[in-house]
């Protein structure tokens, strides 16, 4: 696509990036060549973030440079300059929720007409023109708050590219997307490449790397430790790259082919005829050790099942008890003293207080234990929080560090903490490992195996496939129901097939 | 993976300020202290009276009633809502006691109840009131801004209805005890404060509920999922400050000699001044009750200043603005922290 003479569409070179007495990129080092998607990929913390900063003007770095098409990049002072030539897609959206999606396209750009007023007709029909040239089939009148997440993303990739940019950004794209909507963003991407667009592309899963681009690069410890065309790196390459370590073999050994199943052990959770918020009818027995996993797509009514069972909804009918006795409906501290612990399904919206501590928030749900008739005792938190840390390897200062510091997969240990420390009977685990690194994932879904050999069941409710690996049986729900069930040992296929509505024969 | 680059890592991503260790974290509820402390100095320079035992029983006695206020309103910031019409109800609360207690022929209400009746009632108000509030807020969902800048004015013409914008001033001498009455030569009042201050700093350190407050106002959502009762503990904490705001209001009364249908009318925007330069966030799930008393004392120390310093009376409202915009201005130095 492009003469091999012509100079990297985006070049960093040597960046160093401190923070105070922390060093965030160390020479790090990006060759990305016009019309290729290139994939960024690293650990939580190994500096990618801090890395797109530098990229996008945000950060102005202590040593070395950012190149253009071979020309310096603009000051940092001179946003327009920068917006010309980069944008980022952000996993969390930049756009305004409350504003239309016109609006946005040109927020402090409207189009005017005589006087500096702002002439909507016009606004409308730049946007329209816009969308439509990207072949953006959104409304522009819409509130950018109603759109899906696919539609807001394609939205603001329209924006950066209305800006000029031909070199966009995307940071973990597919994080929230179910699989048909990730399909249809790697088409998009594919067009866009072809009429000229430059991508770097950064996930958590290696999977869509080898999918959708051509050119890959490892950042570990704030630096940039190699950059490879992904044909010559194959995954267990990839893996031991960004870890520094070799893969262990088969670390997603499927966990429940072991001997001895729970499949005559009593029964722990019996959900009978159950409805509620987007499911229905739904029958489901855990038992005493067992490991259940809930696959669908995310309108499946899944999660939704998991937040009922762990009281933060109400069912509309329906039956469940634990160890024979009922649950209460809708009651979070009544399902916590019966036993079930959860991890709710965005630890940004639902587990953690960012501003408290360590140990505030790994103990916040133990109701007894802490001190005395609501008493918390300092020095038992400290402890109890102690041996979270130890026991999860969360990486921290200490207890009482607020919590909002932590890199994402040590903030999910925490949560997981947090659902372990009141020994529930039952962990509902809702996406245990959405945007964490292969390490924290693997001690994420170490504590299932180590849980359910001191009889805690567990449900694992995830868009993961690897989360459902360790499972006895998954179940995949569609359209609200349970339609079809597997054993441990099923094919990834196979899987995903049902989770799709294939029909399974 | 290395210690450093585990660090590194760490504060690469870290939005919060993570670097700063557990001792800067606990020296930032001082850092009003030292602005006090330059306060008094000057003022000890500028005015012989100022450091007089006489002077400071003043400024305590003085800053009483609105330390309970600002106790209550610090509660309801933490957990991250907000309530204005406490203002009104430190006026309201002890008229409705005193009116039930006064003979018609002092503009009571005729009733002349006893005045142990009249002083629970005065508590009973202010929690009912509290209550109301949050029905409005927590249980029905409405914006508890306007909710309470609503009730704010409706109580203030209450209390000029009932009174009829009378000032009540026959009470029993118990109605100004708290003010009148010392106790190691301090003010019964500025013990109350104090000890509802202790008592509160206490309980949002060492008890569960005191914590669920920061759990509620940082992220309600995670408190929800953590078993924490939300639309309770929030409710509550209406009722509370319902109940401190009417203390604070007795106490006003004590202070001032009489009750006037204004009593606590503007009160709300110093309350509000001394939680943020004390460092509670109106955005709820920070700060101490520590740093919200030393907002306080400086504001009581500046008022005291101005009084002796015989500031024309047309000219105090001017000066009580800008000083506390200076404040504002040294908290944010002194506490590096952005105030929201």
């Amino acid at each position: 696509m492009t003469e091999p003479t012509a100079p990297p569409l985006v070049e960093a070179i040597d960046i160093t990036q401190r923070f105070g007495s922390t060093v965030a990129l160390r020479d790090a080092r990006l060759r990305v060549l016009a019309g290729e998607s290139h994939a960024l990929v690293g650990r939580n913390g190994a500096g990618k973030s801090t890395l797109v900063s530098v990229l996008t003007g945000l950060l102005a770095p202590n040593a070395g440079e950012v190149r253009f098409d071979g020309e310096p990049a603009p000051p940092p002072a001179d946003r327009d300059a920068w917006r010309s030539r980069v944008a980022c897609v952000y996993q969390h959206s930049t756009a305004i929720p409350e504003l239309t999606v016109g609006e946005n396209l040109f927020l402090n750009r409207q189009p005017t007409s005589g006087g500096g007023r702002i002439s909507w007709r016009k606004l409308r029909a730049q946007a329209r023109e816009l969308l439509d040239h990207w072949d953006v089939r959104v409304d522009t009148e819409a509130r950018v708050g109603d759109l899906t997440v696919e539609n807001r993303q394609l939205v603001e990739i329209a924006r950066a590219l209305s800006y000029g940019a031909r070199f966009i950004i995307l940071d973990e794209p597919t994080a929230q997307l179910d699989s048909n909507a990730i399909d249809r963003l790697f088409a998009r991407m594919r067009a866009l490449q072809s009429s000229g667009v430059t991508f770097l592309y950064i996930s958590h899963h290696l999977q869509e790397v080898y999918e959708v681009c051509q050119t890959v690069t490892v950042m570990r410890d704030a630096r940039t430790v190699t950059t490879a065309p992904v044909a010559d790196l194959p995954q267990a390459a990839l893996v031991e790259a960004m870890t520094g370590e070799t893969a262990p073999e088969s670390a997603t050994a499927p966990g429940g082919a072991r001997a001895g199943g729970p499949g005559d052990r009593p029964v722990r959770l019996d959900v009978r005829g159950l409805a509620g918020d987007g499911f229905a009818g739904v029958d489901l027995t855990v038992r005493t050790g067992e490991v259940v996993g809930l696959a669908g797509s995310s309108s499946s009514g899944k999660v939704a099942l998991g937040e009922t069972v762990a009281g933060l909804r109400a069912p509309a009918s329906g039956a469940m008890a634990l160890d024979g006795t009922p649950l209460p409906g809708g009651d979070v501290p009544g399902a916590l003293r019966a036993g079930v612990g959860l991890v709710p399904r965005d630890r940004h919206d639902e587990g953690l207080v960012p501003d408290l501590s360590v140990a505030e928030n790994a103990t916040m749900t133990a109701a007894r234990g802490l001190g005395p008739y609501g008493v918390v005792v300092p020095r038992r938190r400290r402890a109890a929080a102690q041996r979270a840390i130890a026991d999860l390897g969360v990486v921290t200062e200490g207890p009482d560090q607020p919590v909002g510091a932590l890199s994402g997969g040590n903030q999910q240990k925490v949560v997981m903490a947090r659902a372990l420390a009141t020994d529930p009977k039952l962990l509902v685990l809702i996406n245990p490992t959405a945007g964490v690194d292969v390490k924290s994932k693997q001690a994420l879904l170490d504590v299932i195996d180590a849980v359910r050999t001191t009889g805690t069941s567990v449900l694992v409710i995830s868009d993961e496939l690897d989360d459902l690996r360790a499972c006895d049986r998954v179940l995949v729900f569609f359209h609200g129901r349970v339609a079809a069930e597997y054993p441990a040992g099923w094919r990834d296929g196979d899987l995903v097939g049902a989770i799709e509505g294939m029909s399974d024969d | 993976m290395t210690d450093v680059s585990t660090r590194a890592a760490t504060d690469a991503g870290a939005p919060y300020g993570g670097g700063r260790g557990p001792l800067v974290r606990r020296l930032r509820d001082l850092a009003l202290v030292p602005a006090l402390v330059v306060l008094v100095v000057l003022g000890a320079v500028l005015n012989g009276e100022f450091l007089t035992y006489a002077n400071i029983i003043s400024i305590l006695g003085a800053s009483a009633a609105l330390a309970l206020v600002v106790l209550g309103e610090g509660l309801i910031l933490i957990s991250g809502k907000i309530d204005l019409s406490l203002e009104s109800t430190v006026g309201i609360a002890p008229a409705v006691g005193a009116l039930v207690v006064l003979p018609a022929a002092s503009s009571g209400l005729g009733l002349q109840w006893p005045t142990g009746v009249g002083l629970a009632l005065i508590l009973v108000v202010g929690a009912v009131i509290g209550w109301f509030n949050g029905l409005l807020v927590v249980r029905f969902k409405l914006n508890a801004f306007i909710v309470s800048l609503a009730m704010l004015i409706v109580l203030r013409g209450l209390l000029v209805g009932f009174t009829k914008g009378k000032t009540l001033f026959d009470m029993p001498n118990a109605f100004f005890a708290l003010a009148n009455t010392t106790v190691a030569g301090i003010p019964v009042s500025a013990w109350l404060a104090a000890v509802a201050f202790g008592l509160a700093g206490l309980a949002l350190r060492y008890l569960r509920v005191g914590r669920a407050l920061y759990a509620i106002g940082g992220n309600a959502g995670a408190a929800r999922a953590a078993g924490i009762r939300v639309e309770r503990v929030t409710w509550s904490v209406y009722v509370i400050a319902g109940v401190l705001a009417s203390v604070g209001g007795l106490v006003q009364t004590g202070y001032v000699g009489a009750l006037n249908a204004n009593q606590g009318q503007n009160m709300i925007f110093m309350v509000m001044a001394a939680a943020v330069i004390g460092g509670l966030s109106l955005d709820g799930g920070k700060g101490t009750m520590f740093g919200a008393l030393t907002g306080v004392l400086l504001i009581g120390v500046v008022n005291n200043l101005l009084t002796l310093a015989h500031v024309s009376s047309f000219w105090i409202q001017a000066i009580q603005g800008a000083i506390i915009l200076v404040a504002l201005g040294i908290a944010r130095v002194t506490t590096g922290r952005a105030q929201t």
